[in-house]
């Protein structure tokens, strides 16, 4: 009797010890893989021109501090610009692409441009199912001088089927944001 | 249907069989002459179950000398032998057993004094109707005793309105600790393995810890006393979900020697359907074992036991949303953004479970009125959570914690005359892991806690009619962790300067911190007990409590996926003191018995989530909300009647009513549950197969009491970015709900089967709930049809 609770305490002490240890030494800051911190819209003018470059960056991720939002210059009415879009994690080490990967999983992303008398986006990109992925595009500025706020979103698992979706309409799209940006932008005559 | 009918013509045959022999019917009762719903009655091989008005009969029974036996598990069984030549009637009145040190209620028995502690029990018999539900859902039978859901498999309970780390559970007398403290994590736990399930309101019973500022959830296994070996199986089959669950245990008891127990259950389900759309992504699955194994010799025991939760839960697609304009879309929408055909399939946004439960425990008679009990418990609690995310990292957890604790523990019990006192010692290491493999910065750190506590509790019976019970506790605690915190964030939340000391290595953009706390704490509890004649009995308590702050809310410093928000800590954050004044009124009497309990709870330092701004980031902006401590006051009453209408009718009423306040604010307090009122009509045909009907209404009425925390969030339309208001505050309306449910037992040859049918929400209402995390999102589950079978061999 007396030799059993001395071994049972035994045991337990045993086991209570031995399996606690903690290792600080093996401790490496996380660092976010998925976060998108800088998105980068390139507009090349197709007659030759000045390029013009929105970008959003973010170096804290989903940290406190806001994005810093960049327009380099002025759009200029009536000319057709080829756009694309890409995306980086910048706090990854080296910095990662994440561009590539959106195309890939085309199917599951589109890039919706929103905004209100500019001039015209279309896509100019597919997906395996043949619909539109949004990171190419044209843009056709306004004939006219104007001004106004640009959206870019993307979205992740959209319903592409939906209606308007494929025409770049976001109302019916549903799916997560993973990311959306405004863009001040200026239309000026030539 | 055809099943119906088959089964009809099987009674009818076995009826057929009725001559020269003799009937035994009666009631069974405890002492304080409350029905026993489930006891077990044994004349040879025929068997019955009292029903839940505690009458039972037995037919058939041939004449002459008979051994009867009644038993209920956690009762001493009677075993007589009775001269049957006629029709007789047998009444029992069952004795709760207090050998177990274990039992928190203390014996009815007169020599000992009364308990001053309010325990509300679930029976087995009610536990097993929720076989393929959770804890949470059984739970909610009790008044005062709410459910705050995330969809319908996370099911956490709400006592007086309050949750998660202040409602600790205890499974066979070990502190669950599966990271209770966030709203998404319910109780890892197989309700199959549970015998009773008990909820003591308040932090009262302080040998189970001085922090249980709502109050404890007590889960104690099945335990069967006599030298039998007895079988349990139960298959149920629900309409919602396509799924259902199988349970089986064994059991062996003895009164000396080896005993044991050992079970398991699985349980699968496709998407759950609400009345117009399928859930998607609400299916879930469990697989769980558990087992002990007992050595009882004379004047001491010894027992091993291990059980082994695994469960995978989906978590509604439509809930997952990217930012606030999506989330201020899926509110003012009023349906889900996401509804896919119906499927069995779990993706991501889903939980992945294990928990395992280690336990040796010793208990030995020091003397005949003393006892000792030792105890040594080891936890492993191994938590994933997924999101929706993009290549790679697809298949990755976003959420991969792995929590460790071993708990120590002696209880010592002297029970002699009119005294009884209580003290302990406990002590326990945790250790947390954040595996840093997601690639998402951890919510909750790595950290190390010891726990250390001592209590005492003394109850004198002063009188035959009155005795008092009061307890005293103390609680080391010491916390040390390892925490990366952004730089940005660390200068926001304004700890430069106030806690530089905690900075250990700088990681260019973020910093490596070591925030070290140690908390004492006291508790305290005094409560009495007045018989003022046989049938009525008054209890009032009041108690102290102390409650650390938990890892999440010193240390979440980020985003939130599975809520779309920014969560943030603070390491300021000051421990929560709770001041508790409650009392019971009973009455126990032939027709009416009721029950009714108002309380108030003061707590200074009351812990809770306030929005308090938006952050941008390139997802678009979130909303911030941030643990702030307020002093808040809960007051409240619980009811619970039952109305014996004739010998085959019984009324029976919930209600609970929670009014909180922050008192440094004056506003209503977040989260409190709605007034609830729960009408149940249980007819009993008081036949040889315990046929009983009943009829559910259960009215939740809107909760008018809520602090607005909505926000404006950017929601581009049409290229402009429109303000648009994200009410996430205003409660959805009351709704009201019709449940029905039957049952009857039969004899399969020596097997006694019952079977049993339900339907829940029979209007196929929609609605939704407050407490449900789910309501901004998506109606809550339609009608549902269940379909159990129950053998026990």
């Amino acid at each position: 009797m007396k030799n059993l609770k001395i071994s049972l305490l035994a045991l337990i002490a045993t086991v209570s010890f031995t399996s606690c240890s903690s290792d600080n030494d093996a401790l490496v800051p996380v660092n976010e893989e998925e976060v998108i911190t800088t998105i980068t819209a390139t507009f090349t003018p197709q007659g030759g021109g000045e390029t013009i470059v929105l970008q959003s960056r973010d170096l804290d991720g989903d940290g406190p501090d806001a994005p810093v939002v960049t327009v380099s210059g002025d759009f200029t009415a009536g000319i057709n610009y080829n756009g694309t879009v890409t995306f980086l994690n910048e706090l990854a080490n080296p910095t990662e692409d994440i561009t590539e990967e959106i195309h890939e999983e085309g199917d599951e992303h589109q890039l919706f441009y929103q905004q209100n008398g500019l001039g015209t986006f279309t896509y100019a990109d597919e997906d395996i199912n043949g619909n539109p992925i949004g990171l190419q595009f044209t843009y056709q500025a306004s004939a006219t001088a104007t001004s106004g706020n640009l959206t870019i979103t993307l979205r992740h698992e959209p319903n592409k089927d939906a209606e308007g979706v494929s025409n770049g309409i976001i109302t019916n799209a549903g799916g997560n944001t993973d990311a959306t940006v405004t863009f001040t932008i200026n239309v000026a005559q030539p | 249907m055809r099943f119906n009918i088959l089964l009809l013509f099987a009674l009818v045959a076995m009826s057929n069989s009725t001559y020269s022999q003799s009937t035994l019917s009666g009631k069974v009762t405890d002492t304080k002459n409350q029905p026993l719903d489930g006891a077990h009655i044994h004349i040879g091989e025929r068997h019955a179950l009292s029903n839940p008005a505690g009458t039972y009969e037995l037919h058939n029974i041939s004449n002459g000398q008979q051994r009867v036996v009644i038993s209920y598990i956690g009762y001493s069984a009677l075993d007589t032998i009775i001269d049957i030549r006629e029709d007789m009637v047998l009444n029992a009145v069952l004795r709760y057993q207090s050998t177990q040190l274990e039992e928190v209620v203390l014996s009815e028995s007169a020599r000992v004094s009364k308990s001053a502690v309010v325990k509300q029990d679930v029976k087995l018999i009610t536990l097993e109707k929720y076989s393929s539900a959770t804890l949470g859902d059984a739970l909610k039978e009790i008044p005062g005793v709410y459910s705050l859901k995330t969809g319908n498999s996370i099911v956490k309970p709400v006592i007086n309105g309050l949750h998660s780390s202040r409602v600790p559970v205890l499974v066979n007398n070990v502190r669950l600790e599966d990271q209770q403290w966030g709203t998404e994590h319910a109780p890892n736990l197989d309700i199959n393995s549970a015998g009773k399930v008990s909820v003591i309101k308040g932090a009262s019973a302080l040998q189970y810890g001085g922090d249980a500022i709502g109050g404890l959830v007590l889960v104690e296994p099945v335990s069967v006393l006599k030298d039998t070996l007895y079988g349990r199986s139960i298959v149920s089959l629900n309409s919602n979900g396509r799924g259902g669950s199988v349970t089986s245990s064994l059991h062996k008891g003895a009164e000396k020697g080896w005993a044991w127990n050992v079970g398991g259950t699985f349980k699968y389900f496709g998407d759950r359907e609400s009345p117009d759309y399928v859930l998607s992504n609400t299916g879930n699955r469990e697989g769980n074992f558990f087992g002990d194994v007992k050595y009882i010799a004379n004047t001491y025991d010894l027992s091993a036991s291990y059980s082994f939760y695994n469960a995978t839960i989906g978590i509604a697609s439509a809930t997952h949303i990217g930012s606030t304009a999506d989330l201020a879309n899926a509110i003012n929408s009023g349906i889900p953004a996401v509804v896919n055909p119906f499927t069995y399939t779990i993706k991501a946004p889903k939980q992945e479970i294990q928990h395992h439960l280690a336990k040796l425990n010793f208990n030995t008679d020091l003397s005949p009125f003393s006892k000792l009990a030792l105890q040594y418990a080891f936890q492993l609690n191994h938590r994933k959570e997924f999101d929706i995310r993009r290549g790679d990292d697809r298949n990755k957890a976003a959420l991969d914690l792995t929590l460790i604790t071993h708990s120590l523990q002696a209880d010592w019990k002297y029970e002699k005359d009119d005294n009884t006192l209580k003290s302990g010692v406990s002590f326990a290491m945790q250790n947390n892991e954040a595996s840093p493999d997601t690639g998402i910065r951890p919510l909750i750190p790595n950290y190390n806690r010891t726990d250390a506590g001592a209590y005492a509790i003394a109850a004198h019976r002063f009188t035959n009619s009155f005795s008092a019970e009061a307890g005293l506790r103390y609680d080391f605690s010491h916390v040390d962790a390892d925490k990366f915190y952004q730089k940005s964030r660390w200068t926001s939340l304004g700890y430069e300067g106030e806690f530089d000391n905690f900075i250990v290595v700088d990681y260019g953009t973020q910093w490596l911190t070591n925030p070290k706390f140690t908390y004492n704490n006291i508790s305290a509890s005094l409560g009495i007990n007045k018989q003022f004649n046989p049938n009525w009995e008054l209890i009032a308590n009041a108690g102290l409590a102390m409650r650390n702050p938990n890892p999440s809310e010193l240390f979440s410093d980020g985003l939130h996926h599975s809520n779309g928000t920014i969560e943030l800590g603070d390491l300021r954050t000051q421990k929560e003191e709770s001041y508790k004044l409650s009392t019971t009124l009973k009455k126990q009497g032939s027709i009416i018995s009721f029950e009714i309990t108002p309380y108030a709870n003061f707590i200074s330092n009351f812990i809770f989530l306030k929005p308090t701004g938006a952050e941008y980031t390139i997802r678009g902006s979130f909303p911030v909300y941030q643990y702030i401590q307020d002093d808040a006051l809960l007051t409240g009453v619980d009811f619970h009647s039952d109305v014996y209408l004739g010998k085959h009718l019984k009324y029976s009423l919930n209600m609970a009513y929670v009014h909180g306040t922050n008192r440094d604010t004056d506003e209503p307090l977040i989260d409190m549950p709605p007034f609830i009122m729960d009408n149940s009509l249980l007819y009993t045909f008081n036949d040889r197969h315990n046929s009983y009907l009943e009829l559910n209404s259960q009215a939740v009425f809107k909760q008018n009491r809520y602090p607005n925390y909505n926000f404006y969030a950017d929601v581009p339309q049409d290229g402009e970015l429109v303000p648009v208001l994200v009410d996430v505050s205003t409660p959805p309306p009351g709704y009201h709900l019709l449940n029905f449910s039957s049952g009857m037992d039969f004899t399969l040859g020596k097997t006694l089967t019952s079977v049993s049918f339900t339907v829940n929400n029979i209007f196929n209402t929609s609605y939704r709930d407050y407490l449900n995390r789910q309501r901004l999102h998506t109606d809550d589950i339609g009608r549902n049809f269940i379909l159990q079978l129950k053998f026990n061999y």
